[in-house]
């Protein structure tokens, strides 16, 4: 019924294989955008700056992890340390002096070359092997960072963030911000697009399926496992100076701990391993639902009575978070892509149960 | 750098690795038998402290009961977990059973401190706290006591490998489904494997939890455990033994001698580089049978 698919007949190679068939997803897809753009008028600035900004920012990174896991099919437990590093550079970078237009491209790139070096180590090893390498990642960049006083600025301190001037335009304030990381997301989001449809992402699908049986066709699997941490490496760090110049504004070791790294895997997973649409619905669910939960817990405490100590509501999120990702991989798989899926399967063809293929 | 420092170090370090390496036994058992590397082993651990302490603080038994109650316990836990969570991921892509002991490792971490409280929790196993003296080395009671029941316990899991059950599960890790078509009940043997390691798992816990008190920081011995299994080779038992002698003395050893140079922080780090070094030089480890993959 919504997603109508009667009367609409491709009559070039081009309309069948643009990004969205039906006329329905392109005009959501324009509303969601249309949505994302005026959300400043819409909504209050504390959820401007509490809920949306955090959900944009959280689902370019999760978009630039889901490349590598859904799209090259390599698992990476040390994303927060991708962060960190596009984060620490980009800011050392901008207090040095340099543009912030350079700074965030450099910082990209610091990650995507550190990001890759330690990629190429791991990429001898795969699966299991990978994972480790990875979280070893993680700690050994977590120690570099808090360990030399020139990179973290001296012991637990923090960084303060100077302000960043994009093209002329400085980004202070909540609408600025929320707009330059919107912009990200964006170009992040149509780069995700369009790379499966590309050669680049057919390869890595190959890949992703079964390596051996990607080189045997052809395709050079190292080196496309590599370009493909490179890739996810670059938007972590893009992602990293984002975070620094346009939420944290001071920059401390303890923001990009193993802590983050399980966030946005969980953020992966729950949304679906694989998918761009998955990327946002995983961060929004991982993001908010613990907020939602501890509020309801409160409530219900305050309505029944309950005695519940602040050790358990502190640790709600975690258990919350690690039950999703179980529960999803038990159930779901795919994530909350696929039952967004299913439902547009259904409404599809409603009010028939299938159609006739 | 005093010679006798330095052999205290690596004494107390080589005793820290044995109890080390009963954890990465745990991670070795399942690894060998279902392939694939359990992430919670860590927070099993934590959890079996936890049980311990709840079981003597909380329950009021004494450590000789409560012990053995806690491992009969893991043992049904482990058990638990294989039947209704890894069970499900058979045919599954091998990331995907990796993630779900890693969302078990995450609910796990939350649900006990969350429950039992943060504040560190001390269980009392009957071991003196001063510092015993060996000529003028200062040994640590707990340490030596702790590592020679690890030591014990993966010895007895390399004779256990030779038993009719371990026949079995040495069947199960070179094939599954040519042993299930010859009558072996591959479901069974990897249940046992999670009960068995987590078993292990609780050994470890509870003797760290002496050591140093029960809180949710027993779930990092996951980080150490991983390097032994990785460094011994992820499905050698005699491997580990080794492996954890070497990461123990790596560990106390940098913190005894870099620590002081650039100002703490080694003792976590020094499990990565080990990781990472191997995962570069041999990446199936010391012992470890080399992988073939066929298309």
């Amino acid at each position: 019924m919504f997603y109508r698919r009667a009367g609409i007949s491709h009559t070039s190679y081009r309309q069948e294989r643009q990004l969205w068939p039906l006329p329905f997803d392109r005009r959501l897809a324009l509303f969601v955008l249309a949505l994302t753009i005026l959300a400043p008028l819409l909504v209050d600035r504390l959820y401007l700056v509490g809920y949306l900004m955090p959900w944009v920012i959280w689902s370019t990174a999760t978009l630039g992890l889901n490349f590598l896991m859904g799209g090259a099919g390599q698992i990476h437990l040390g994303y927060g340390a991708i962060i960190a590093i596009g984060a620490y550079s980009s800011v050392h970078l901008v207090r040095a002096g340099t543009p912030f237009e350079i700074a965030i491209v450099a910082g990209g790139l610091a990650s995507a070359l550190i990001g890759s070096i330690f990629g190429a180590a791991a990429l001898r090893v795969k699966g299991l092997y990978l994972a480790m390498a990875t979280l070893a990642m993680q700690s050994i960049v977590d120690f570099v960072i808090t360990q030399v006083p020139a990179i973290s600025g001296g012991g637990q301190a923090s960084l303060p963030v100077p302000t960043a001037t994009f093209f002329g335009i400085a980004i202070v304030g909540d609408l600025r911000s929320y707009y330059f990381a919107l912009a990200v997301c964006l170009i992040v989001t149509f780069f995700m697009l369009n790379v499966r449809r590309a050669s680049f992402g057919r390869a890595l699908a190959a890949v992703r399926e079964k390596d051996y049986a990607a080189s045997i066709l052809g395709v050079n699997t190292f080196r496309f496992k590599l370009v493909a941490f490179w890739v996810s490496s670059f938007i972590g760090g893009v992602v990293g100076a984002v975070l620094a110049f346009c939420y944290y504004r001071a920059v401390s070791p303890d923001q990009f701990h193993l802590d983050l790294s399980i966030q946005i895997v969980a953020m992966a997973i729950v949304g679906g391993v694989g998918s761009v649409l998955g990327s946002f619905f995983g961060a929004a669910l991982i993001l908010f639902a613990p907020i939602l939960l501890n509020q309801a817990v409160g409530q219900a405490a305050e309505m029944f009575g309950l005695a519940i100590s602040a050790d358990l509501r502190a640790h709600l999120p975690l258990m919350l978070y690690g039950g999703m990702i179980v529960g999803f991989l038990l159930w779901e798989p795919l994530g909350l892509a696929k039952i967004y899926d299913n439902v547009r399967n259904y409404f599809l063809v409603w009010p028939f149960r299938h159609a006739r293929h | 750098m005093d010679l006798a420092l330095l052999l205290e170090l690596s004494i107390n370090g080589a005793f820290v690795g044995m109890m080390y390496s009963l954890v990465a036994a745990g991670i070795v058992l399942i690894y060998k038998t279902s392939g694939i590397a359990n992430l919670a082993q860590g927070a099993l651990a934590m959890m079996g402290a936890y049980f311990a302490w709840a079981a003597t603080a909380l329950v009021g038994l004494p450590a000789w009961a409560a012990i053995p109650l806690s491992l009969v316990a893991m043992f049904a836990v482990g058990a638990l977990i294989e039947r209704f969570a890894l069970r499900q991921m058979i045919g599954q892509p091998i990331i995907m059973a990796i993630m779900l002991t890693m969302g078990m490792e995450i609910v796990l971490r939350g649900l006990l401190p969350g429950v039992f409280g943060t504040a560190v929790k001390k269980i009392d196993i009957g071991i003196p706290n001063a510092p015993l003296f060996v000529g003028d080395l200062l040994l640590n009671r707990t340490l030596l006591i702790g590592g020679a029941v690890s030591f014990a316990l993966v010895l007895a899991a390399i004779f256990f490998f030779n038993s009719r059950l371990g026949i079995v599960m040495r069947a199960v890790s070179d094939d599954q489904t040519a042993s299930w078509s010859v009558g072996v009940r591959v479901e069974r043997a990897i249940a046992i494997a999670w009960g068995l390691s987590a078993v292990m798992a609780t050994t470890a816990g509870i003797l760290w939890g002496a050591t140093q008190g029960v809180d949710w920081s027993l779930s990092l011995l996951l980080i150490k455990a991983l390097a032994i299994a990785i460094l011994g080779g992820l499905d050698s038992i005699p491997g580990v033994l080794i492996a954890g002698v070497v990461v123990g003395l790596v560990e106390s050893l940098a913190t005894g001698i870099i620590d002081p140079l650039i100002g703490g922080g080694t003792r976590d780090v020094a499990a990565s580089v080990i990781i990472l070094a191997t995962l570069l030089i041999r990446p199936h480890g010391l012992f470890g049978r080399e992988h073939i993959e066929r298309v």
